[in-house]
């Protein structure tokens, strides 16, 4: 079983969804993110998204443009982020990361150097917001000839016959972005994200995770009662700028931050019983 | 059965030439995209759409647009070319259509297709503003708010467009992300796209951007060499040996030459802009300088690093100020149906006072890159042979930069 699947399956064991959290690799430096994605681990996440930062990441609210600035301004390259995760393996054997980023860095050096480079890594799954079933005929081969999961997304634009082609080739889990729309920005009515779950849940047996615009433990905990994961991306890349900013640790408050996030995460379904 | 060969049959049912295009978009958009592609098939079996796109084409517009003999440039270049040498120089004038450039011929098929779609709401980026001014004007013409997007950098370079724009009635959003010029306006139209798609309608500029953008954006652009080849036909009784356009994105290019490419005799030449020169990184030659990658939906040469990032081009021509280029020229470019050269800032901004003195016609500085090639191909070339060139903008919006450049205090 890959990491992703034995995670999502020990955290349905123990009747609750998983805690996913996004920070953009490199950000504020490639020095200052090994301690970054320790952080996310010790308040509680249990699968990291690693963002690889771009010039031009055109589905992404302002957080996320400026932590992608800040972590190409600081040097990061693609060579670094591998080595971020390489290194952070020798420390977590178990938690998944998976890289979440934009075809071009991902397809520079062909999509096979890529692959390989994700699977000697340490790397268990890749996220890529631009490259639609539709042109996926490369990469996605290439990933799981080395059996590195490719999770595609699942929009509220995404229909009943198009859900099929998103789900053909996808593994590890199934992203629902819950709004039509950027990163960090809008929130998606509770309502709609529990007719759309359970309508992706009825095509698929892949974990659903669902993210875009979730902030708070509330809203995480609301989300964690239907879905399989709650992402969490642009309230952590807010906290390490702000951090940043005022010239404190950003390891110590990502984990300050996740810490509520995961205990939310934890609580909702026993609440709900309650 | 043998299918001829022909270069006029591309993209592909995928959207692809060759290796490039594609439609590579964010799963929100990609419903849009296939919607988008399955009215354009709709419109264009449809003789209305035709009908009410010629009509606005003829009295709106004001096409066709004029091929002119540009005698004095011509008389000029053979001036100082050996004898027998300084080719016949003809322009096809797209700078006198309303909103004086060719930008408006994409934009009034794209916003009949809009309302063909029952879309409420006109979204754009712009470089230099002519794409801005076009989709402002039409928008105005059929009553549809607009949001045009502009790099904050080409906000300040081109205020007489900006203000133009705001005339129109369109909101004018200045965009203070990344390099804050046209491939930045791109992304955040993108973004307002992916946020909006319900009601509102993406008219992209060039012939570039996911399938099916790039064929529709060229089959609208299309016009100036359907026109250009009945027009040389009437006034020479012969195909011409040379066509040249400047390339950004590469709309009025591919427009021009699209009609001529399976014309095997006729020779093409797109121009790209090689700003400070090729061996600096000050320029926008996505082609001379780039490789294959992808963005902005498609793929197809991009300046970039070794890890895909995209470089920051640079021109004096805000129009020509992109990393990227359209697919169907890297394809052209790959194939070698179409030479691809560069012109630098300065080259340009001689050609732009070359064509002022000579003919009386002020050139926005995107086609000045297009005349300086001009220039050194008719002197190279037999006094017998024709080169048709397009210009697809007026100057009147570049008179400060040039002066600028020039050193002159207006």
């Amino acid at each position: 079983m890959s990491r992703l699947e034995t995670t999502f399956a020990r955290c349905a064991a123990e009747g609750r969804a998983a805690l996913v959290t996004f920070v953009t690799g490199g950000d504020p430096s490639p020095a200052a993110t090994p301690a970054i994605l320790d952080a996310l681990v010790a308040g509680g996440a249990d699968v990291i998204e690693l963002g690889m930062p771009f010039t031009d990441p055109m589905a992404d609210g302002p957080a996320i443009q400026l932590a992608d600035i800040r972590s190409l301004n600081a040097g990061t390259t693609t060579t670094s982020l591998f080595e971020i995760v390489r290194d952070f393996r020798t420390r977590h054997a178990d938690v998944p990361v998976v890289l979440m980023g934009y075809a071009n860095p991902m397809v520079r050096r062909g999509p096979q150097w890529f692959a390989e480079a994700c699977a000697e890594a340490g790397v268990d799954g890749v996220i890529c917001v631009d490259i639609p079933p539709e042109e996926d005929a490369a990469l996605g081969p290439a990933l799981r000839a080395v059996g590195v999961d490719l999770v595609r997304l699942a929009t509220p634009t995404t229909d009943a016959a198009r859900l099929p082609a998103v789900l053909d080739g996808c593994s590890g889990f199934l992203y629902y972005v819950s709004v039509a729309g950027i990163t960090g920005v809008q929130q998606a009515a509770q309502g709609s994200i529990e007719q759309a779950v359970a309508h992706l849940k009825a095509g698929t047996s892949l974990p659903v995770a669902v993210g875009f615009g979730v902030r708070t433990p509330d809203q995480a905990a609301k989300i964690a009662r239907v879905a399989d994961g709650v992402v969490v991306g642009s309230a952590i890349v807010e906290v390490v700028a702000a951090a940043v900013a005022a010239g404190h640790d950003p390891a110590e408050a990502v984990r300050a931050i996740v810490a509520p996030l995961s205990a939310a995460v934890r609580g909702a379904r026993q609440e709900q019983a309650a | 059965m043998t299918i001829a060969n022909t270069f006029r049959a591309q993209p592909d049912a995928q959207g692809h030439f060759g290796q490039f295009g594609g439609r590579y978009v964010a799963e929100t958009l990609m419903p849009l995209i296939l919607e988008l592609e399955k009215e354009y098939r709709r419109a264009q079996a449809d003789p209305a759409f035709e009908a009410e796109l010629d009509w606005l084409m003829k009295h709106y517009v004001g096409r066709p647009s004029p091929l002119y003999y540009a005698e004095r440039l011509t008389e000029t270049i053979r001036a100082s070319a050996e004898a027998g040498h300084g080719a016949k120089i003809y322009l096809k004038r797209d700078e006198l259509n309303h909103t004086g450039a060719h930008k408006i011929n994409n934009c009034i098929g794209q916003i009949l297709l809009a309302v063909r779609m029952g879309k409420t709401r006109i979204i754009a980026e712009t470089g230099a503003g002519q794409h801005g001014v076009a989709t402002a004007t039409v928008a105005a013409r059929f009553g549809l708010p607009c949001v045009i997007y502009m790099g904050a950098r080409d906000v300040e370079r081109q205020s007489p467009n900006v203000f133009r724009m705001k005339l129109l009635g369109a909101e004018v959003r200045a965009v203070e992300s990344g390099s804050k010029t046209l491939k930045d306006a791109m992304n955040e139209a993108l973004r307002d796209w992916v946020a909006n798609v319900h009601d509102t309608f993406y008219i992209i500029g060039t012939a570039a951007g996911p399938h099916p953008y790039p064929e529709l954006v060229r089959d609208f652009q299309s016009v100036i060499g359907r026109e250009a080849k009945a027009q040389i036909m009437e006034a020479e009784g012969r195909l011409p040996d040379l066509l040249v356009a400047a390339i950004g994105g590469g709309s009025n290019a591919i427009g021009l030459f699209h009609p001529f490419l399976d014309d095997a005799d006729v020779k093409m030449l797109g121009i790209e802009a090689a700003g400070h020169g090729l061996s600096t990184d000050k320029h926008a030659a996505s082609l001379a300088g780039g490789e294959p990658g992808v963005l902005h939906g498609n793929r197809t040469f991009l300046l970039q690093d070794e890890d895909g990032q995209i470089a920051e081009a640079h021109s004096i021509s805000a129009g020509l100020d992109y990393p990227g280029i359209g697919p169907e020229h890297s394809w052209l470019h790959e194939i070698g149906r179409v030479q691809y050269e560069s012109a630098t800032d300065r080259e340009a901004l001689d050609a732009f006072q070359l064509l002022c003195r000579t003919e009386g016609i002020i050139p926005a500085l995107e086609p000045s890159h297009a005349l300086a090639a001009v220039a050194r191909k008719a002197r190279e070339m037999k006094a017998d042979e024709i080169i048709v060139a397009n210009l697809c903008g007026r100057g009147d919006k570049d008179i400060f930069t040039v002066a600028e450049a020039l050193g002159v205090a207006i």
